[in-house]
């Protein structure tokens, strides 16, 4: 038996065996859990370079589950889609367990860091699981447990408000549960069957009936309510900010990630991409959402007080970016939607992992405690910095090419329209952005620094307790520990690496687009 | 036309860069630290002219730094028009670095190493716009200068320079992010390449409507030219050092605006288009509006660094409405003034920064008789304001000359009007300065306008390291007239390339 055969479904098991051993290492000593908790992303990393490596060079893999044929047993299958994503998946997992033991000891209680390591492995696993399963009901259950991981990991910091909005999260996450799994459901009754290789072939036979629409429509609301798509984005603000560092870091990276993934996979495999109901003109409906996204989640972000909340916000925006290529339906765009996925993943985790280390020499997150940082922790407001331009789309980092590849998609299917709608977007961010690189390099004087302040009534308790943090004893900061800083750079320095050896990314993500929208 | 591969551009954009580190680290040690600028300038120019031997033959230089993507490229591409540019900016670093250090050291300015590091990238950034062979990477080149001119346009850090600064990134970060981009996908969407050609890329791309409307985002993308309505960052920019005004915004950012200006007329649309479309003439008349009501604002400014800000406005326009007459004589005309308004108009910010240092003041109404204190530098004042009006034996002669000849080529009667025009504004805003400096007294009006004028009989010429650069500038504008052969030789090769002579 040949243990390479094994490994799309290695990749899920490895983290999953891991959760349940995690509490009895953590029993003999804390530091052990972390050390699994790195060992297996980094297994799982290479695994899925591996399998990607594989997908490139041979083809699709197509891996039975104990043996039993497709369609009745559950096949786990590995194409140019989902290999990419469980890569960039698996390495932002690595990065921010790498990243997390300092930040976890500042932020969540001694006891609990182990039950903490072992659900942050539990959530790898449905990712995973998400990302690889080539069944639509295993898929059902892979997002349930992603999801209950998550919630709990966003309910693990000391905050009293993430207990709130992980409560939130929960039931808008089980509705959204429950749609895709009615969803499932119709698609059954429809078909008969659960395998998606299998529904692809037999549902164009059946696009005019009625229970195949409604199953479609149940799966777009709930994957758009996954992955956060405006106006279903409610839950992901607060889930966000209130959670520790590292749970906003690899939620923003890898979870909305995923959601996108499945809405890619439901949209352009299960269904093909020839699915274009008159009576549901879901493509449509998607742009304008989308475009709404844009704008709607940038706007709002410059409208936010704290960093995470700003970021999340901006998330927002950006899953709008991955949507729209995606609906635009043509190879330049989706090549962009795709790459957006790889490129809002590291530039999301750069920001959350540097923002980060600043609440964790600080405590506080809010924008003004970022005022003059850039002299106290240069590297990571480097990095920060980094991250930004990117999200503004400036060349020679990761969010132009993306943008680029929708922007000139967008033009390739006659909608100019939506080049003003990213751009505009791009002038947005850089508005919150700069406002930010702009405190971190040039704090004003300690004259009107009371003056910005006082405008808005409701931040003088925040900005008081900033204040302080301007003291002289805030001299004393210094840069963020290696632990944290490294995987910070690391992530900054794929920023401008894919950035500017674009055609590496690209590559896969042309033969992901050509495979999504001609035949598998 | 013959192409050499050579990593020459390359070098002569990141020997300021690698200055930088070295300025960085050494920033403990001032005399170390400008000796890197100096070195840096030095060489930047060194390495700039000896590309010009192949360039006057008839060659191009072409490198490819990476790809990004099939399509998309980040490579250099010297010719003519580029290295007329970069030779006007590597020129002028090299003496603005000597005037920055006197400058500098006199008004003991805070963060000098910051200092020198931004203007030394934003020279790489300079020569990166003028040697960029397609629009994006020149439009990296461009944002990057943006960027790394914020820290010095704010150099003061006081909430009025912040301001100044907030509203330089505004208008020019915007305007690009939100127009040029456009302009830069659509031209991408239609021709299928961003590289520039001498013929131009866009020609018969698109239909007119599209073409103009590609041309139009261009134009407002393009803020650093100055155009108005999107002028009004320059004057705000004023609160930069002197110095920063002198090479940025009198030749590096204005002139970098201009050149890409001059690039996308030339380059991307092509001299046959535009005239087929009337595009050219719309821009002739566009320029003209904004050199007349520039040099009518220049009037009413007391301030003299806003003074110089409006004429700017106004000159940086010549260019535009040369090169937009699409006439030989035009186009040379307008090439040229790009060097001949850089050696003029740098010497007059030279020489405000001059006063400023001996004498702290600002103001045109306070400069009677300045000129007896401070003979050298008014006297290089003189030179560079008659240039401006354009009266012989000045460099400034040269490019108006081409101007009116082009104008009359292209039988745009109306534009010899408005040069003329402008002419006699110039001459209204620049000889009552050198009227009151040399011809007033200046004890009975200056006692009201400033008490501390006790000290006026301690006024004297500002160090050394500031009269002799802008002493130097006023002998290159003495000499261009003289000896424009060079420029004007580059100048004619472009115009042959774009003509279609050759």
């Amino acid at each position: 038996m040949n243990i390479a055969e094994h490994l799309p479904v290695l990749v899920i098991v490895i983290p999953l065996m891991s959760a349940v051993i995690i509490p009895l290492a953590g029993r003999a000593n804390s530091l052990y859990s972390w050390y699994i908790t790195v060992a297996v992303t980094f297994s799982c990393f290479l695994i899925s370079s591996s399998l990607l490596n594989t997908v490139m060079n041979t083809g699709r893999i197509s891996y039975w589950l104990g043996g039993w044929e497709p369609p009745w047993g559950i096949e786990y299958v590995i194409d140019y889609l989902n290999g990419f994503v469980l890569v960039v998946v698996s390495f932002i997992l690595f990065i921010v367990s790498l990243y997390a033991r300092k930040s976890i000891e500042m932020e969540i209680d001694e006891d609990k860091t182990t039950t903490f390591y072992s659900i942050y492995l539990l959530f790898a696993a449905g990712l995973m699981g998400i990302i690889n399963t080539g069944d639509i009901f295993n898929l059902y259950v892979f997002i349930e447990i992603a999801s209950l991981a998550g919630y709990a990991l966003i309910a693990a910091g000391r905050k009293r408000e993430a207990l709130m909005a992980s409560y939130n999260y929960l039931i808008l996450g089980t509705i959204a549960a429950t749609f895709i799994l009615l969803g499932i459901g119709y698609l059954y009754m429809a078909t008969g069957t659960l395998n998606m290789a299998d529904l692809r072939e037999k549902l164009p036979a059946l696009y005019d009936s009625k229970v195949v629409l409604t199953a479609f429509a149940f799966f777009t609301v709930g994957l758009s309510l996954k992955l956060a798509l405006f106006p279903l984005h409610i839950w992901l603000p607060n889930a966000y900010a209130y959670s520790p560092s590292v749970v906003g870091a690899v939620m923003a990276a890898t979870a909305t990630k995923v959601g996108a993934y499945a809405m890619l996979r439901i949209m352009f495999t299960v269904f093909r991409v020839d699915f274009d109901p008159e009576a549901v003109p879901v493509t449509k409906i998607l742009l304008v959402l989308s475009s709404i996204a844009i704008i709607a989640g940038s706007v709002l972000a410059i409208a936010q007080t704290t960093i995470k909340r700003m970021l999340a916000y901006s998330s927002v925006g950006q899953i709008g970016y991955i949507v729209l290529g995606a609906a635009l339906v043509n190879q330049t765009a989706m090549t962009g939607s795709i790459l957006h996925i790889l490129n809002h993943a590291l530039m999301k985790g750069t920001l959350f992992l540097a923002t980060g280390a600043v609440v964790y020499k600080t405590g506080i997150d809010d924008i003004s405690g970022l005022r003059g940082m850039g002299r106290k922790m240069p590297f990571s407001m480097a990095a920060f910095t980094i991250g930004g331009l990117s999200m503004i789309g400036v060349p020679l980092t990761v969010g132009f090419v993306s943008k680029w590849y929708i922007a000139v998609g967008a033009l390739n299917a006659g909608m100019w329209y939506f080049v003003p709608v990213i751009l505009l977007s791009s002038l947005l961010t850089t508005v919150y952005f700069w406002r930010i690189i702009e405190s971190i390099y040039f704090p004003r004087k300690t004259k009107d620094r009371g003056q910005g302040a006082g405008g808005r009534g409701q931040n003088t308790e925040r900005r008081t307790q900033s204040a302080d943090i301007n003291t002289p004893e805030s001299e004393i900061y210094g840069e963020a520990p290696l632990g944290m800083l490294i995987p910070t750079l690391i992530l900054a320095g794929l920023c401008i690496f894919f950035g500017v050896a674009a055609f590496l990314p690209v590559s896969v993500a042309e033969k992901t687009a050509a495979m999504l929208l001609g035949g598998m | 036309m013959e192409a050499v591969q050579s990593a020459m551009p390359l070098y002569a954009v990141a020997v300021s860069l690698i200055a930088v580190v070295l300025i960085g680290v050494s920033g403990g040690r001032p005399n170390l630290r400008e000796f890197w600028t100096i070195a840096a300038s030095v060489l930047k120019f060194s390495i700039v002219a000896s590309m010009l031997p192949a360039i006057l033959d008839g060659k191009v230089i072409e490198y490819t730094l990476f790809t990004l993507f099939p399509g998309l490229d980040i490579s250099f591409r010297v010719d003519a028009l580029g290295i007329f540019f970069a030779l006007t900016a590597s020129s002028l670093w090299i003496i603005t670095s000597f005037y920055s250090i006197g400058y500098v050291r006199a008004e003991k300015e805070h963060a000098q190493t910051r200092y020198f590091m931004c203007f030394a990238i934003a020279l790489s950034a300079t020569i990166g716009v003028a040697f960029s062979a397609n629009l994006l990477t020149m439009f990296v080149f461009y944002e990057a200068l943006t960027l790394c001119t914020f820290p010095l346009v704010g150099h003061k850090e006081t909430p009025e320079a912040m301001a100044g600064a907030r509203k330089y990134l505004t208008y020019l970060l915007g305007t690009s992010l939100a127009f040029l981009m456009f302009a830069v996908v659509l031209t991408y969407n239609v021709s299928g390449t961003l590289d520039f050609s001498p013929k131009g890329i866009l020609a018969g791309t698109a239909s007119n409507t599209v073409l103009a409307v590609i041309f139009v985002l261009f134009m407002a993308g393009t803020a650093k030219a100055a155009m108005m309505p999107l002028h009004s960052w320059l004057p705000a920019a004023m609160v930069a050092p002197t110095p920063v005004s002198a090479l940025l915004h009198a030749v590096a950012v204005v002139k970098t605006g201009v050149f890409v200006v001059v690039r996308i007329v030339l380059h991307v649309f092509g001299v046959k288009l535009l005239s087929d479309t009337g595009l050219g003439t719309a821009l002739v008349y566009y320029a003209s509006f904004t050199i007349i009501v520039a040099s009518t604002i220049a009037l009413r400014q007391d301030n003299l660094k806003a003074r110089l800000a409006y004429s700017t406005i106004s000159q940086l326009s010549y260019v535009v409405l040369g090169v937009a007459l699409l006439s030989p004589s035009g186009i040379t005309g307008g090439v040229m003034h790009i060097v001949l308004h850089a050696f003029g108009k740098i010497t007059l910010f030279f020489t405000a920064g001059a006063i400023y240092v001996a004498t702290h003041k600002t103001k045109v109404s306070e400069l009677n008789g300045i000129g007896k204190k401070m003979p050298f530098t008014m006297a290089a004042f003189t030179i560079a304001a008659v240039s401006m009006i354009g009266i012989p034996p000045f460099g400034g002669f040269i490019s108006k000359w081409y101007l009116f000849m082009g104008a009359a080529e292209a039988s745009q009667i109306p534009v010899i009007v408005v040069i003329a025009t402008s002419t006699i504004l110039n001459a209204c805003y620049f000889l009552p300065v050198v009227h009151a400096a040399f011809f007033k007294d200046a004890d009975e009006s200056t006692v009201k306008g400033s008490p501390s004028l006790s000290g006026a009989s301690s006024i004297k010429e500002a160090p050394v390291l500031m009269v002799a650069p802008l002493a130097l500038t006023a002998i290159g504008v003495l000499a261009l007239f003289f000896e424009p052969s060079v420029f004007l030789e580059l100048a004619r090769m472009v115009v042959s390339g774009v003509t279609g002579n050759n």
